[in-house]
């Protein structure tokens, strides 16, 4: 039962939403160095750290399914990951356009976080040719689990090793010596990124619920021995 | 590379347009998202209605035969 709570976390994901991009527009005041451009980054930040700890709970996710040997938890691993990936598409280009409009280029390659981010969603994204490649089912989500619990523990070494590079050019608001976000712009961020959590848990179970309703059909054209339609699908897992 | 680091912000009429596409972009891809979603569900839906007639005829078929 996937689908279960499914309609109220929609609601309350709109919502949170809603009132998110209302204290963005209406509530956070203007930063005095970037002026309005910095608005973006309360959709870039949050989208980038959800789309982080994704990565890791998708590693989570891997650990119960090799601990356990449960299908269940190869689903979890790979709808994290996808929608984990899906968001760090959105963390790519809003920080690009984000960069253009306050450096005057759309990538720096000098920049450990910008460089940091792309080899980790660069990684991510050989995630499924890399259970495409395999046609075993047990394979597949044994070896997918390794993949998926290798790369999630690459993910906050990769943080930390970033975060201790001295940068020159992207800026760091949280913990510093220089007082971090005022309280309003602290408030509005935190709001945000509740409402991208909350974003990333509704699609994921969307995506559970999605894959169970087409396992459930599976079964059921197992049990009356009915033919399997043409095209099915090899790399997303089941959930029955 | 020399940044610049101390260019003051851009006006709004310039910026507004970075943070509209920014926000676009986000809500581009969740439409693209559910949209994707929304074809998974038809083909769940076609397939289940496929199941059913066969699942019907069989029912039929079972009518039909002689005790």
């Amino acid at each position: 039962m996937y689908g279960k709570g499914l309609k109220p976390l929609s609601i309350a994901t709109v919502a949170m939403i809603a009132v998110s991009l209302s204290l963005v527009f209406f509530y956070a005041p203007l930063d005095a160095d970037q002026g309005f451009i910095q608005k973006i980054f309360y959709l870039h930040v949050p989208l980038a750290m959800t789309a982080l700890v994704g990565f890791i709970v998708g590693g989570v996710f891997a650990i119960a399914h090799l601990r356990t040997d449960n299908r269940k938890w190869d689903a979890y691993s790979y709808v994290a990951i996808h929608i984990s990936v899906i968001f760090g598409v959105a963390v790519l280009i809003t920080g690009a356009i984000w960069a253009k409009a306050s450096w005057g280029h759309w990538w720096v390659w000098d920049e450990p976080t910008l460089v940091s981010f792309l080899i980790v969603f660069l990684m991510y994204a050989t995630y499924y040719p890399f259970r495409y490649a395999i046609e075993d089912r047990d394979r597949q989500a044994r070896y997918a689990s390794v993949f998926a619990i290798t790369a999630g523990a690459f993910v906050p070494l990769n943080f930390l090793a970033v975060r201790m590079a001295q940068s020159l050019v992207h800026p760091r608001v949280f913990a510093t010596s220089n007082g971090g976000l005022p309280g309003e712009m602290m408030l509005t961020f935190l709001c945000c990124l509740a409402a991208m959590a909350l974003l990333w848990v509704t699609l994921v179970k969307f995506e559970l619920t999605a894959k169970s309703a087409s396992g459930q059909v599976k079964r059921l054209r197992r049990a009356l021995d009915a033919p399997a339609p043409g095209g099915s699908s090899r790399i997303a897992p089941e959930v029955s | 590379m020399l940044l610049p680091l101390g260019a003051p912000a851009l006006p709004l009429d310039e910026a507004g347009k970075y943070v509209a596409g920014a926000y676009v972009v986000f809500v581009v891809l969740l439409v693209v998202y559910v949209a994707i979603m929304a074809a998974k569900l038809q083909r769940i839906e076609r397939e289940l209605r496929e199941v059913a007639t066969i699942a019907e005829e069989r029912k039929d078929e079972k009518a039909e035969v002689p005790a």
